[in-house]
């Protein structure tokens, strides 16, 4: 079965259906309007410009073509991480524990999948690792931005508490456990909720894209799975790892919690 | 029980103070005055090793940077003026917590199974110094150990910490308001001026 081809006037019918619904916001003054279609215009810039990308990167197929664009990406990941945490700490230490974590699970989660899991010809073959880092990366995004995010919060939160088992002579580990397991909790919660409810409650993008492509449903869900494992390792590990440098950051050598750590939250 | 050592200050600064030095021998109580904000309670943080400071502290002939912190901390005790629960019953945070002590400060063994936010505030700062107390430091610097509790009580905790730090041998630094209390317990007192430590007449 072939895919049905997609032309841009049909892509300007649902276009039209947007600017129809932008103009009934606005006529009922919901304020709205203006915001959805700035951001109807930006997804269609952002993936008009990434499908050229991609058709350049399919068919150079060179790994250091493959290896720029997934820097490109953890770098703007990293700068994601950053910017959704409202106590973030300061001295680059956001952005290289958020970076840094990411790099170390979805590279290797993607790299190892690639070449001992799926196995294309050569292990770099674009149409496979930039679509499999992509979703590694965003989601693992998500986990460790929430993760590191409610680490710091909840830190600054309780200081009084963490300060007071300190003084009681507990190490700093045991002195911020509680805290370290709500980070973790949050970081993850969104894969395992995806999880529990995949075609229960919602079928996933991936498999229904690869469907709507012409794969059959059993290989497009063998798929699915696949790429929840891996997710679930990716962001698993790259929580752990953000939390792990996280947490430790908030103290110095002397083991004292060190809230001068972090930026005050912008507004 | 083995007497504990001398707990000895040698230049310490922190915040406004400057170049804090005294020793406390051991079992000797020595009271910290001064007007809020004058860095007391910043003092025995700084003693503690809770904030980054200048100067040395002695325990005996073992000095605060050789000990990794939390073995400090866990023998040189500090109990802030605001007591801290982290779980949901009283006896989580206190395994070791004697019958005895629970009895010389109005409680039953009972205690331990109490909710913490049922404990008022006078309850949670006894249950505090218990709390601290039952993990075996080998010197205390308390910080106001009664000030949220009535007249017939704080004479109770007081009497009690007496016993307490007579019977180990504990120095003490003991940060305290009230005249009379510091007149009851203090070996010597000093209150903050300006950036330095001055001893006050006993009387005072």
């Amino acid at each position: 079965m072939d895919v049905i081809a997609l032309t841009w006037w049909q892509l300007a019918l649902a276009a039209l259906m947007v600017v129809a619904l932008a103009g009934c916001t606005a006529a009922l003054r919901l304020g709205m309007g203006r915001s959805l279609l700035v951001a109807a215009a930006r997804s269609v810039v952002q993936l008009a410009l990434v499908g050229l990308v991609l058709e350049a990167l399919f068919a150079a197929e060179r790994l250091m073509w493959v290896a720029l664009m997934a820097l490109g990406m953890l770098l703007i990941a990293g700068r994601e991480v950053m910017a959704r945490q409202k106590r973030r700490l300061i001295g680059g230490w956001a952005f290289g524990i958020g970076t840094v974590a990411m790099f170390l699970s979805s590279f290797t989660v993607t790299v190892l999948t690639l070449t001992v899991i799926i196995g294309p010809e050569p292990w770099y073959l674009p149409q496979y690792a930039i679509p499999l880092l992509g979703m590694m990366l965003g989601n693992t995004m998500t986990g460790v931005a929430l993760a590191l995010d409610r680490l710091t919060d909840t830190a600054w939160r309780q200081r009084a508490v963490i300060e007071s088992r300190l003084m009681l002579g507990q190490h700093w580990q045991e002195a911020v456990s509680d805290i370290r397991r709500e980070a973790m909790r949050s970081g993850l919660m969104p894969m395992i909720n995806a999880m529990a409810a995949a075609g229960v409650v919602s079928l996933p993008g991936m498999m229904t894209g690869q469907i709507l492509a012409g794969s059959p449903p059993a290989l497009a869900v063998k798929y699915q799975i696949l790429v929840m494992f891996t997710i679930t390792l990716g962001t698993g590990f790259g929580t752990l790892a953000a939390v792990a440098a996280g947490s430790r950051r908030l103290f110095d050598g002397r083991e004292r919690l060190r809230l001068d750590r972090l930026a005050a939250p912008r507004h | 029980m083995t007497t504990s050592p001398t707990l000895r200050l040698d230049g310490v600064t922190n915040g406004s103070l400057s170049c804090v030095s005294l020793a406390i021998a051991p079992g000797e109580i020595h009271c910290l005055s001064g007007p809020s904000g004058s860095g007391k309670s910043r003092l025995l943080r700084a003693v503690a090793d809770l904030e980054p400071h200048g100067g040395e502290v002695w325990l005996g002939n073992i000095s605060q940077a050789a000990l990794p912190a939390h073995v400090w901390r866990a023998r040189v005790m500090l109990v802030p003026a605001e007591s801290q629960w982290w779980a949901d019953s009283v006896g989580e945070h206190m395994p070791q917590a004697a019958p005895a002590d629970l009895e010389a400060l109005g409680f039953t063994s009972e205690v331990l199974a109490w909710q913490v936010s049922r404990l008022s505030s006078g309850e949670k700062q006894r249950l505090a110094l218990l709390r601290a107390i039952s993990r075996q430091p080998m010197a205390l610097l308390l910080d106001e150990p009664t000030a949220n509790l009535d007249e017939a009580s704080s004479r109770r905790v007081e009497a009690w910490l007496l016993s307490r730090i007579r019977k180990h041998g504990w120095p003490v630094l003991w940060v305290a308001h009230d005249p009379a209390q510091i007149q009851r317990v203090a070996e010597r007192h000093w209150r903050i001026e300006g950036s330095e430590l001055v001893e006050a007449a006993s009387w005072t």
